[in-house]
């Protein structure tokens, strides 16, 4: 605990202090002290610094909050939840960060608090997946600005255009960052969570539900409204089932297909809300407005049930990202590469057509 | 506390798309002009719709990294802002001359000073010729060469071509090159014919674009006949019908763009002024013509 801690404890002493089980008032010529569980007691003006060198621990915890930490609203209570604030008093947080025991998840990104002596705390960034590598295996970063190149790309450098999704790639490491810099780099990875969480913890997430939010697209999305056509909203099922489970996207949809009627499609299980169709929710819909407005026909082919489990095999592989995953040699799998090359082969013609059966306009 | 969100339109398929915003936005924090800076996109996070409420100040500068007035500058960016009580004639633009107007957010309560777009501050001139002299080398460059400006043009927006020939009338009043023509990809006078529009032997292209991409990368190289496919790359100067063509690729990712994006702030009233100096000296900049 330094001395400046301490002037600055007894500067806002004036005014009373109630923080975190630490309570300080004013009294005549005397303070009232009462310090987590303890005894209340009375302490005269000038022997206030002396008192309060017994309890460094909530001085400097009053101090960081208030003298240190970002003052902004969401960006305080989000570094507060990575301590459990709200649900540990002051010795156990400190002894528990003193360890490096803390650790919080949010999305595929893991947290980790530490603290010194005059209860300055320093927090650490890496993948969930890399939580138990030694530092020595990571490439480390300091610059916050740098986790807007991490998100980026995935493991396979391939681009990641939705932040959320999950697919963020290992291999890196924050080490030391202030509060300030952690949430800097949490807002890169995962834009506007912390903002959007922190306000679904005080009520007040403004949800635009699927309607409204399509009701609101000009320009090129404006179609997507025709795709509402007030028989039901099944189709917003299976967009929500298609991209919004939270193996898409680690993002929680608090979005519905209107303020009275909820979608059954899970809304996952995330840390944070989504509360808006995002906007590569909306370039597929606009796709899928077209595809929609297609009358279904009837075509005739011949399949054995073998090969009907194989398109489906091939749909699923696709649709869960696993088509990459299927060994060469696996030829059990209906989705293997061979097996899928035969099926063509048998069942397409020359012009690529299923069966021989021409598509038609 | 003012800060500072850059908005720009990002791609869901072009991961280089929102890298020339981030570049100038990085320019622009190294110089601690605002307290915060922050970039956001249309088809990227953070969204237009949500970037205000991840900044702190009251106050927030909004300029659209947009090459003209239209579609985007007004309507998805105010829209997706909430700016209560925005009206296109706020601007009071003959669709080139919007500087700012100052609204308040609906969902956050912050006054923002929203900005006509980067393409169409006069700045942007300066942007233009810069490019001329990185893409040739010669910082004296004008003299003997001629000067295409280059925009996508659509018949669905008449401010787009404005923009290109606002630029390309500023270039050639100021008589530094022999011949300045504003060309387009989708409209008449084609960029196709480029060498048509010239008597100059030495031509500089540049594509008045934010970020380069399909347009800039593949399109335009080709149509000019730099290369047959633009997989292959082309030589700079490249020689078409005589003529040798120095391409530059888009304009936006000239570092000097940030320099536009301050003085768009500077116009809505930020107090940045010291910043534009270090932004001009640290990016090559000269001062503003008709400062």
């Amino acid at each position: 605990m330094r001395d400046d801690q301490v002037a600055a404890v007894e500067d806002a002493a004036i005014d009373g202090i109630d923080f975190d089980g630490f309570r300080l008032s004013p009294a005549g010529a005397e303070y009232h002290l009462l310090v987590g569980d303890g005894e209340p007691r009375s302490v005269a003006d000038d022997e206030l610094g002396v008192a309060l060198s017994d309890h460094a621990d909530y001085v400097t915890n009053w101090y960081y909050w208030h003298a240190v930490a970002p003052q902004k609203a969401d960006r305080w209570a989000f570094l507060r939840w990575i301590e459990h604030a709200g649900d540990l008093d002051v010795e156990r947080r400190y002894t528990a960060m003193g360890d490096g025991k803390f650790a919080r998840n949010w999305g595929q990104l893991r947290i980790t608090v530490t603290i010194d002596a005059d209860g300055e705390r320093r927090y650490g960034l890496r993948h969930v997946d890399d939580a138990d590598q030694p530092d020595a295996a990571l490439d480390s970063h300091d610059d916050p600005l740098d986790a807007r190149t991490l998100t980026k790309y995935d493991d396979d450098s391939q681009y990641r255009p939705l932040k959320t999704a999950p697919s963020l790639q290992t291999g890196w490491q924050f080490t030391d960052l202030d509060g300030a810099d952690l949430v800097s780099a949490v807002d890169f990875f995962y834009p506007a969570t912390v903002t959007n969480w922190h306000r679904e913890r005080n009520g007040d997430l403004d949800v635009s539900h699927w309607r409204e939010t399509m009701e609101r697209q000009t320009g090129i999305y404006g179609l997507i409204q025709t795709w509402d056509r007030g028989e039901g909203h099944e189709h917003v099922e299976w967009v929500a089932e298609a991209c919004c489970d939270d193996s898409q996207c680690l993002k929680r949809r608090e979005w519905q297909y209107d303020d009275e009627t909820e979608l059954d499609a899970p809304g996952g299980e995330g840390e944070f809300p989504c509360r808006e169709p995002c906007s590569l929710v909306i370039a597929a819909a606009r796709k899928w407005t077209k595809l929609e407005s297609e009358e279904s026909r009837t075509y005739e082919f011949e399949l054995t049930p073998s090969e009907k489990e194989q398109i489906e095999a091939i749909v699923d592989a696709v649709a869960d990202g696993r088509a990459d995953e299927i060994r060469d040699a696996d030829v059990y799998d209906g989705a293997n590469r061979y097996r899928a090359r035969f099926l063509r082969a048998k069942l397409f013609d020359e012009d690529g057509d299923l069966g021989g059966v021409e598509t038609g306009e | 506390m003012q800060a500072l969100v850059i908005a720009a339109h990002g791609s869901h398929l072009n991961a280089g798309s929102s890298q020339p915003t981030f570049d100038h936005a990085d320019t622009i924090r190294a110089v601690g002009a605002f307290d915060e800076v922050r970039e956001s996109f249309w088809k990227e996070e953070p969204t237009f719709r949500e970037v205000l409420r991840t900044v702190d100040a009251e106050e927030v500068y909004v300029v659209p990294l947009f090459i003209s007035e239209g579609y985007f500058t007004e309507q998805v960016i105010p829209r997706e802002l909430r700016l209560e009580g925005w009206d296109p004639d706020d601007w009071d633009s003959d669709g080139t001359s919007a500087t700012h107007t100052t609204l308040t957010a609906t969902d956050t309560g912050q006054t923002v000073h929203y900005c006509g777009p980067v393409g169409t501050h006069d700045s942007m001139s300066d942007v233009i010729v810069r490019r001329a002299e990185s893409v040739t080398g010669d910082p004296e460059v004008g003299q003997g060469f001629g000067l295409a400006v280059v925009g996508h043009g659509t018949e669905r927006n008449e401010n787009s071509a404005k923009a290109i020939e606002y630029h390309a009338d500023r270039i050639r009043e100021s008589g530094r090159f022999d011949e300045v023509q504003a060309l387009f990809m989708d409209e008449d006078p084609e960029v196709d014919d480029v060498t048509d529009f010239f008597e100059s032997e030495d031509i500089v292209v540049v594509p008045l674009f934010v970020a380069d991409g399909f347009h800039t990368q593949e399109d335009i190289p080709e149509d000019m006949g730099l290369t047959d496919d633009y997989r292959t790359g082309w030589d700079t100067p490249a020689d078409v019908d005589g003529h040798r063509i120095w391409y530059s690729g888009a304009v936006g990712t000239e570092p000097l763009m940030a320099d536009v994006v301050l003085e768009r702030a500077a116009d809505a009233g930020a107090d940045v002024d010291a910043a534009i100096d270090k932004v001009r000296s640290t990016t090559g900049g000269s001062p503003a013509s008709g400062d």
